[in-house]
């Protein structure tokens, strides 16, 4: 691991990036990656299908459909990148924007939706996906995912944890206090921070007067800026990390230098706090058109495969929009299920009053 | 089949949204999540996606209209039956279903927050009584209902003939449709009257509301009459509540110059001519901001705010610049205008307009004034008195400069001429002072040399 804690904050930022925005395979001397044909058309597919997921949902939450979406539009390759560095036995704790982590965790994209239709209060067994539930709070779920890290070192797993938040959570008490549990434990941990510029409105200089990835140091583990429209970079920093803290030498703090090109959420107007021509700056290093301009030039893949995957896209919005509008409604007793993980007399007895007083209208 | 789709609340708790621009017509082909129309909210201005495919029957709504989350504000026919899933923009569920009739999967109601309730979720079952299996239905239910229905509809059908024509309420005449349908025609703004009513009993239905609405061409006169009645709100509203309260507390008193501004257009084309000013727009109005700045350096008091116990001198001026937008009249200003540098100001005014222009102005933008320039020359007039903007206590009006006779060393000359206004709030800014305000912005325009002087 290069990143080493010894950056002084007086350096100036170094940014990893293996694909430039014009979709130049460049080398880094300690970051490298060697993928297939293959591997890096199949990650442009997730980076276009994640990008639609996404379209369809803001536009269902603009037809009345869902009461809010927190779009992810601007940062597929950061979640794309780091969520298939992933093995299985990993565990991911995200925040409400990590849809393209949810998709590498093969979690139904619908399931998201449903927690932000209000027909469901988590989505998904975390266990099953190893991909906890969404975090509103911002910030919390580092210090949850430490304690789980730290539960991984005790079990002696051949596993890590990665946590997901964003520029503004970095400046939560929870975030760094996560930073020094996870530094002194030594736990097995990746910080996965997106940096969007964007903390809502509160730009990032107003978080920070160094690079956050540069905070690391300061608790004593390694942090890296990675370009985290580079789906690439952020493939190959990633599985380091991971590496690193599966064979115990401790967290990684990853900033993934990238932009929210959308709203905060689709209750926010980004236009009355930052100038459109900043949207236009980040859309010429948009993460997915640099990968299938290195696809295209490469001849990695022709245009037959370009439309392939947009079709797919298309049928997959159709698809998530069709279920999405069918969700069913919970029982009005679903309300007791996830209380406590068994049974329990007090909870029993209260559904028994519930169900006895619904029962007791007309149809 | 014809879906409606309801204006959903796009932020969290919005009631109403305007219609500012619809992006299809009735006619048009209309695919899923294509963008059919803009609306502005108290939050943003926000594009909304189409959830239906097919082709639009109608507009319900017109640009400008202010909407309630929750009515319809497009029809389209789709092609297919029932392929999709309702979307809660079905026109049948404007009618409210019998009680008991409501299936599982009912009509989503738009609500404050979030995506809407079921239907159903918002009527009150009654408890079943207490004494169980009790068969007497209670009164009002929907048996007692369907006996007392076709007495009451026969009576009027009978005496009419079969003609849609009933009396009603207040002597005027009325046509049978249902409240859905009269609903229907109010949003389209039909007359029910000039309706052939082709349902039962002669009574119109929504086909032949819809059928109005394609022919248009008679009832174009009924629409447009003699009046119109725009609705006050947003800009217009808050501009018209500034300024009663402005006019009404403040006492203006208004001053007027007029004065030779040869040497400052001079000065303005040599200043283009200067590297500083390359990439930037030199006006005239740079030079009335300069001035202004200056002038209200040498007297603060016409910098100040008046708050009935005290006056606040400002020892900052954030310059306010009036300026008409597609939206109206804003004010926005320019903070720490005296600060700053002639190209940063320049560069600041451009800025400014420009943001005022594309409606991108924040309330930062907007608040904080402490003096303001209304440069009313631009639309070809040469001033006027204008009112303060609130907690101001001054306000410059610059009027068009154009060519006319002036005295110069007793010869008759054509020079540059323009006129200034200023008004002031004689609480607290007096004849003398305003006068001396005006008489220096006056003297550096007319020599711009004593701008130099006096900075």
């Amino acid at each position: 691991m290069t990143a080493d804690a010894s950056h002084g904050v007086d350096t100036p930022p170094e940014l990893v990036q293996l694909l430039t925005p014009e979709g130049e395979r460049v080398e880094h001397p300690d970051y490298d990656i060697e993928l297939t044909e293959e591997e890096v058309r199949s990650l442009y597919r997730d980076l276009v299908l994640v990008r639609r997921i996404d379209l369809e949902a803001v536009a269902l939450q603009r037809q009345g459909e869902l009461g809010l979406w927190a779009s992810l539009l601007g940062q597929e390759a950061a979640q794309i990148g780091s969520g298939r560095a992933l093995t299985d036995a990993d565990m991911v704790f995200p925040t409400y924007r990590e849809h393209g982590v949810a998709w590498c965790r093969d979690v139904d994209p619908v399931k998201l939706l449903g927690l932000f239709r209000g027909v469901s209060n988590g989505g998904w067994d975390p266990a099953e996906h190893n991909f906890h539930l969404y975090t509103i709070v911002i910030g919390s779920q580092t210090l949850h995912a430490v304690g789980y890290a730290m539960g991984l070192q005790r079990d002696g797993a051949e596993a890590a944890t990665m946590v997901y938040f964003g520029d503004g959570a970095t400046s939560q008490g929870d975030v760094n206090e996560a930073f020094i549990w996870a530094s002194v434990t030594n736990a097995p941990v990746v910080f996965f921070c997106q940096n969007n510029q964007w903390a809502i409105s509160e730009p990032l200089e107003r978080q920070s007067r160094i690079p956050l990835y540069k905070r690391a140091s300061g608790f004593g583990f390694p942090g890296v800026r990675v370009d985290g429209n580079d789906v690439l970079a952020c493939l190959a920093v990633t599985r380091q990390a991971l590496r690193n803290a599966r064979e115990g030498q401790g967290p990684t703090l990853i900033e993934a230098f990238t932009y929210r090109m959308g709203a905060h959420t689709t209750s926010d107007d980004p236009s009355r706090y930052r100038l459109a021509d900043e949207l236009e700056a980040w859309k010429l290093k948009d993460p997915i058109e640099r990968v299938k301009a290195y696809l295209f030039k490469n001849r990695l893949a022709d245009q037959e495969f370009f439309e392939k995957v947009d079709a797919e896209a298309d049928a997959l919005g159709k698809d998530v929009r069709g279920r999405c509008l069918t969700l069913p409604d919970p029982p009005p007793e679903a309300i007791f299920q996830n209380v406590y993980a068994g049974p329990h007399a007090l909870i029993d007895e209260e559904r028994e009053q519930f169900l006895t007083y619904l029962a007791g209208f007309e149809r | 089949m014809l879906r409606e789709f309801k204006l959903p609340d796009v932020g969290e708790g919005l009631t109403e949204a305007e219609i500012v621009k619809w992006h299809v017509a009735a006619g048009d082909a209309v695919k899923i999540n294509q963008t059919i129309v803009e609306i502005e909210t108290a939050k943003a201005v926000v594009e909304l996606p189409c959830p239906f495919e097919g082709t639009v029957a109608s507009l319900m709504v017109s640009e400008g209209q202010t909407v309630e989350v929750g009515s319809p504000i497009i029809a389209v026919a789709t092609g297919d039956a029932d392929d999709l899933p309702s979307t809660g923009g079905l026109a049948e569920d404007l009618v409210p279903p019998p009680p008991g009739d409501q299936p599982e999967g009912g009509k989503r109601q738009p609500v404050l927050v979030g995506y809407g309730v079921r239907a159903s979720a918002t009527r009150r079952r009654p408890r079943k009584a207490a004494e169980t299996g009790s068969p007497v239905a209670p009164a009002g239910s929907r048996s007692a209902a369907v006996t007392a229905a076709p007495a009451s509809f026969a009576a009027p059908a009978a005496t009419a003939s079969g003609s849609a024509t009933v009396p009603v309420r207040g002597g005027t005449v009325g046509v049978l449709a249902k409240p859905p349908v009269r609903k229907l025609a109010k949003d389209l703004g039909i007359d029910l009257a000039s309706v052939e009513g082709s349902g039962p009993h002669g009574s119109i239905t929504r086909a032949d509301v819809e059928a109005a609405v394609a022919a248009p061409a008679p009832r174009a006169g009924a629409v447009r009459g003699r009046e119109e009645r725009v609705p006050v709100r947003g800009v217009r509203r808050a501009t018209a509540q500034a300024m009663v309260a402005s006019a009404f507390t403040a006492p203006h008193v208004t001053e007027w110059l007029q004065i030779d501004v040869t040497e400052t257009m001079e000065a303005v084309r040599r200043l283009r001519q200067l590297p500083e000013f390359a990439d930037v727009k030199v006006s005239p109005l740079l030079l009335v901001a300069k001035a202004l700045l200056t002038a209200v350096r040498r007297h603060p008091m016409a910098n100040a705010t008046w708050t009935d116990d005290e006056i606040v001198v400002k020892h900052y001026v954030n310059l306010g610049i009036a300026a008409a937008t597609d939206r109206g009249l804003i004010v926005p200003n320019v903070k720490d205008a005296d600060a700053m540098s002639l190209p940063e100001l320049a560069r600041a005014l451009a800025e400014l307009t420009e943001r005022a222009r594309a409606g991108k102005c924040g309330p930062a933008d907007l608040t904080g004034g402490t003096v303001t320039i209304t440069n009313v020359g631009v639309f070809g007039v040469d001033a006027g008195t204008p009112i303060l903007n609130p907690g101001e206590v001054a306000i410059l009006a610059f009027g068009q400069i154009r060519d006319m006779p002036w005295v110069v060393d007793g010869q008759l000359a054509v020079r540059k001429v323009t006129t200034l206004a200023l008004s002031f709030d004689h609480r607290v800014v007096d004849g003398e002072l305003g006068s001396r305000v005006l008489r220096d912005v006056g003297d550096m325009l007319e020599d711009p040399l004593r701008m130099l002087a006096w900075s």
